[in-house]
């Protein structure tokens, strides 16, 4: 029991770190950012390209080396967001709905694809692989990476928190969030403020993604495809354009998962987390904390 | 290629274009495709060949399909495989292990189409649109997932040997036959799409696509019509797949991914939401362009998603726009008095 509530934390703060960029974005400019996911797996594959440059050196410095490779990857991914948000989405800011989800279909595609171009179509193994002493805490099997990946993820979701609530450019987002236009009346440079939220969203999802790598020792090219919709259905869960909803939506959908294996078997895990999907959107659409969420003038 | 397009000339109605639209006219262009489909095979009847164009010809079905929810209602509808899957499934598993012929499968293939796109669409179209994107998502993983896991539908290895067509007694299951076969029920989900488009309903559906708040106040019930242009798609979508399990004869989930969807929605939006004409090309193109370049296979679907990015910034209405006959041009205001007198 406490394994399962331990397992579910563990993967949930995972889909929480993905499902912060995907809610962050959405609150600010309402768009589905498909190509989310896409970025997480730029991460793993970035943390990937460095340790392997890296060699012997971060084989033996260990977790050390796997925090610094995390900052670049981080950097990277940030960067990477920065140029998505500039290439395929400031040119429709104000085009239709449609247009614009269109267009982050074909953005999570071209990175899938691009990525089998450059890192082939085959899985890579992860040259550094965490696996620790384990710990008994509450009796559940607990090993010291896991609660270190957790650290982090937590560090980081404070980092962001603080972010927003205490910073200039925390306000600015929460001032274009509730209305972009008058925000821009009142001096907000709009733009750069919605560049920096796809930087901070996208280095989250790049942080995850080597934290993903190292632990499972696997990626490939499709891996954001999953758990991008993983984190949107976290993002809904807690309340889509809600940041601590994102959070918690993470951990809850996390900790439904390690129920519904355990209960349905492991190959049935994604159907259950999708059709939480589909009934939270059904029954409470706005989400465990999320405000309205339906179209109105 | 016009709709109505004697009763409200569009914008480009300059001589030099309406010579080409007289040339070009939706119905005259319907049977020069028609022709060329017929035809193909008097080019060349390899069953290699054969078999690539009865796949464009099912890719064009799937894409007419879909163009009714995203072309006609602006719906993204991101699971469209899924409703193929289902169509190729139930009617697969029917033929193969109860026996039935294909034929027999069609009104349960409808039903389950029918169903499903209820289950789907019920509560996401109430929502924001975008939800419907990646819930439908969501849904092409749940059951190709499904298929994956249930015994009845053969596990990841899939159902083997279902049977070829076979219509009132005729044998169709040769390939040139099921072309054939092929050809004509897909000119006819064109032509069923089309005129779809073209009613009272069409009309309703644009509305929607260009203001769903001024179609609500004008009257229409947007619910009900977006869950009928859902519904209208995942029926086209799962006569398809019958046709597909058809020809392969072999199904497996495999055959049912994301790809599928979203090269289906590339042929969409590369040929033109909403325009018939330019739909059918496009899914031509998308479907037989990755046989003529077999080297460049690595490239492809880079390419296609650049592709997507790149036609919605610089020419989000296609290759082949459709001109919608509500669009009158404000000069003539004796054409927008008969347009709202007939609405």
């Amino acid at each position: 029991m406490s394994q399962l509530i331990w397992n579910g934390l563990f993967v949930g703060s995972f889909y929480a770190l993905v499902a912060l960029g995907y809610s962050m974005v959405y609150g600010i400019i309402k768009l589905l950012n498909f190509a989310h996911g896409d970025i997480y797996m730029l991460g793993a594959f970035a943390g990937f390209a460095m340790l392997t440059m890296a060699g012997a050196l971060a084989t033996s410095a260990g977790f050390l080396a796997l925090l610094v490779v995390l900052l670049i990857a981080m950097l990277a991914t940030g960067t990477a967001g920065l140029i998505l948000e500039r290439v395929a989405y400031r040119p429709l800011r104000s085009a239709p709905r449609l247009s614009v989800l269109i267009t982050a279909v074909g953005a999570s595609f071209a990175l899938e694809y691009g990525m089998r171009l450059v890192a082939g179509p085959n899985p890579e193994v992860y040259p550094v692989r965490l696996e620790g002493t384990t710990v008994h805490l509450l009796g559940a099997r607990v090993t010291v990476q896991q609660l270190a990946l957790v650290v982090i993820a937590v560090l980081l979701m404070l980092g962001l928190q603080w972010l927003i609530m205490g910073t200039g450019t925390g306000r600015a987002m929460r001032a274009i969030a509730q209305d972009p236009k008058a925000s821009l009346y009142m001096g907000i440079n709009v733009n750069a403020v919605i560049a920096r939220t796809f930087f901070i969203g996208s280095a989250l999802a790049g942080a995850a993604g080597v934290m993903a790598g190292a632990y499972y020792g696997k990626i490939d090219f499709l891996m954001g495809f999953i758990i991008g919709l993983k984190a949107f259905t976290a993002a809904v869960i807690g309340g889509i354009g809600n940041i601590k909803g994102a959070m918690l939506g993470g951990l809850v959908l996390g900790m439904l998962e390690a129920f519904g294996t355990a209960w349905l078997g492991g190959e049935w895990r994604d159907v259950f987390a999708f059709s939480f999907l589909i009934l939270f959107l059904t029954l409470r659409p706005t989400g465990l904390l999320g405000e309205r969420v339906t179209e109105r003038v | 290629m016009t709709w109505n397009r004697k009763k409200a000339p569009t914008s480009a109605d300059t001589p030099r274009a309406r010579v080409l639209n007289r040339l070009l006219g939706e119905r005259r262009l319907g049977w020069i495709g028609l022709a060329v489909a017929l035809l193909a095979p008097f080019v060349d009847a390899s069953n290699y060949s054969l078999s690539v164009l009865t796949s464009a010809a099912l890719f064009v079905m799937l894409a007419v399909g879909l163009n009714i929810v995203v072309g006609y209602c602006g719906l993204l509808d991101l699971g469209y495989a899924a409703f193929f899957a289902i169509g190729a499934y139930v009617s697969g598993v029917l033929a193969t292990t109860y026996g039935w012929s294909l034929l027999a499968t069609v009104p349960v293939v409808l039903a389950a189409a029918v169903l499903a796109g209820v289950i789907i669409g019920g509560p996401t179209l109430r929502l924001r649109s975008d939800y419907l994107a990646i819930v439908t998502l969501g849904f092409g993983e749940i059951i190709r997932i499904t298929a994956n896991n249930l015994d009845i539908t053969g596990g990841p290895s899939g159902i083997y040997g279902i049977p070829g067509l076979e219509l009132f007694g005729l044998d169709l299951s040769s390939p040139v036959a099921f072309y054939y076969a092929v050809v004509v029920i897909v000119a006819l989900a064109v032509v069923g799409a089309a005129r779809l488009g073209r009613s009272r309903m069409g009309r309703a559906w644009r509305f929607i696509r260009e203001d769903e708040d001024a179609a609500e106040a004008m009257g229409i019930h947007t619910y009900k019509l977006k869950l009928a242009a859902y519904i209208a798609g995942a029926v086209w979508g799962g006569l398809a797949g019958i046709l597909f399990g058809a020809q392969l004869s072999a199904i497996s989930p495999q055959s049912f991914t994301f790809l599928w969807s979203a090269l289906i929605l590339l042929a969409v939006v590369l040929g033109g939401m909403g325009s018939t004409p330019g739909v059918v090309l496009g899914a031509v193109f998308v479907s037989v362009l990755p046989e003529l370049l077999r080297d460049a296979a690595d490239y492809r679907f880079f390419v296609f998603g650049v592709l997507l990015i790149v036609v919605m910034i610089f020419r989000p209405q296609g290759l082949w726009p459709s001109q919608a006959s509500e669009r009158t041009p404000a000069r003539r205001p004796e054409v927008q008095k008969e347009d709202a007198w007939q609405a």
